[in-house]
């Protein structure tokens, strides 16, 4: 069970080079399988995450939930992409057409390129990038520009302010998501993620830095737009912020990204925090998976308990606390770090 | 292949997966004339007045700003941060030097109001 992706990668590439494919070829098929296995991971997560939130804020509000398709309502999702994808297609008239058309599409690119790099088991990962962080921050934080591009695109005003706050939110939690990222950093030693889960063989870094997994969690709900950060799609008085104008597949490309981004950065938390995929008995992908879900039922949970925070509250939290409190973390890892090299260890 | 090989394919690959969403929506969806009216943009139901693409506050170009310095300097940190054990005492002394420098910035902002959200 361990190493079943892994040797069915194997017995594939073997497969290929004895039908007298070169190398280079080989890498590629392979390459276009884990990309298809991925889109399928991502399409299956959000089509239960999508379940699993509309299950649990019932569960939460003490109502029902989804419960007519099927059991428990398991397959209301796969009934709403139906329904979806049997939408009329409608852009308004004064819209700027080329970039209302791309802006989902990127969306979308961004949120998957992001899985290139997570390590979802061992030896699981589809490009062991030696920057992987970096990339993963960098690539993560395009997301920005796509709902500025929705929003501005749509010609509407519930969707320009609701970019307008989105980016002035998004790029003022970068910050701390970045620095909270750097006490990792510190510690491993390396930008690899392999390489980071590895350094947490004996102890997983949330013991060392707690305080960098409680900013780094405060700052990703942010850049996700979830709730109780989601003042740019507050439906009471934004209808939809950036989304108020797309329909059918394109509004579902925005919403299957976003769960794509919940499901990336919840990964990168536990890799980077929880061990990644260490773990005893079941094997390593399952670990992953496992700890993945945990950290997202933490999200959902958060966003169906805390009510909505003010904007100016949101900001001063992201510029007043979370960023200093972020510098404060580097520089106690660094202390930290040269103390116990003093003491040897 | 090198790493860098594989992410550019990744990317070609991932570039196919929104245009066959959109194909497979075109493929299955009501084609439909939808009259004036329902192509303006949406505004509760009452015809907009004037252009959507308004002005905004000057308050999110500020922030744009402060932004701007610190995501440079996270960039400085990166790289220092990978060499910090195998650099010792050089790499502390310059970490409180540029976390300084850094609060010192941050303090300015603060001070000249940049945060503070009308």
């Amino acid at each position: 069970m361990e190493n079943l992706f892994i040797n069915i990668a194997r017995t594939l590439s073997d497969w290929l080079l004895q039908l007298g494919l070169s190398h280079f070829w080989t890498d590629l098929v392979l390459l276009v399988v884990q990309w298809t296995a991925i889109i399928l991971i991502i399409t299956l997560n959000v089509i239960i995450l999508v379940w699993l939130e509309r299950k649990i804020s019932g569960f939460i509000q003490q109502r029902l939930g989804p419960n007519r398709l099927g059991p428990f309502g398991c397959f209301q999702t796969i009934a709403d992409t139906l329904k979806l994808l049997t939408k009329e297609d409608i852009i308004p008239s004064q819209t700027d057409k080329l970039i209302f058309k791309t802006a989902p599409m990127f969306f979308i690119i961004v949120s998957v390129l992001l899985y290139a790099v997570i390590p979802m088991g061992k030896d699981m990962v589809v490009v062991d990038l030696n920057v992987g962080l970096f990339y993963f921050i960098s690539v993560g934080s395009l997301t920005t520009i796509a709902i500025l591009m929705a929003g501005w695109s749509s010609n509407n005003k519930w969707s320009l302010l609701g970019a307008m706050r989105s980016v002035a939110q998004m790029i003022s939690y970068e910050i701390p998501l970045a620095f909270s990222l750097l006490g990792v950093v510190m510690i491993a030693g390396s930008l690899n993620l392999s390489a980071i889960v590895a350094a947490q063989s004996n102890i997983w870094f949330i013991v060392l830095q707690p305080v960098a997994f409680v900013t780094y969690f405060i700052a990703a709900t942010a850049e996700l737009n979830r709730g109780p950060f989601d003042m740019p799609e507050a439906e009471q008085e934004l209808t939809a912020g950036a989304y108020t104008e797309y329909t059918g597949m394109r509004w579902a490309l925005f919403f299957l990204a976003e769960y794509t981004n919940l499901v990336a950065v919840s990964a990168l938390a536990a890799t980077l925090f929880f061990g990644g995929w260490q773990g005893p008995l079941l094997p390593s992908w399952m670990w992953i998976i496992i700890k993945t879900y945990l950290i997202m039922l933490v999200f959902m949970w958060m966003k169906w308990t805390f009510p909505r925070i003010r904007m100016d509250h949101l900001m001063s939290l992201s510029w007043k606390v979370l960023v200093p409190v972020s510098l404060i973390n580097i520089l106690v890892t660094g202390v930290g770090i040269e103390i116990f090299k003093g003491m040897g260890w | 292949m090198s790493d860098h090989a594989a992410l550019g394919v990744f990317l070609i690959l991932t570039l196919v997966f929104p245009v066959a969403a959109m194909a497979a929506a075109w493929l299955f969806r009501v084609k439909s004339a939808p009259t004036r009216e329902k192509l303006l943009p949406y505004e509760c139901g009452v015809d907009p007045k004037g252009s959507g693409w308004m002005r905004f506050r000057v308050n999110y170009f500020l922030y744009a700003l402060v932004f701007l310095v610190f995501d440079i300097e996270t960039i400085f940190l990166y790289p220092w941060a990978v060499k910090f054990q195998s650099l010792g005492l050089f790499a502390f002394v310059e970490m409180i030097v540029f976390i300084a420098i850094l609060a010192l910035g941050l303090w300015y902002a603060w001070k000249e109001g940049a945060l503070q959200w009308y």
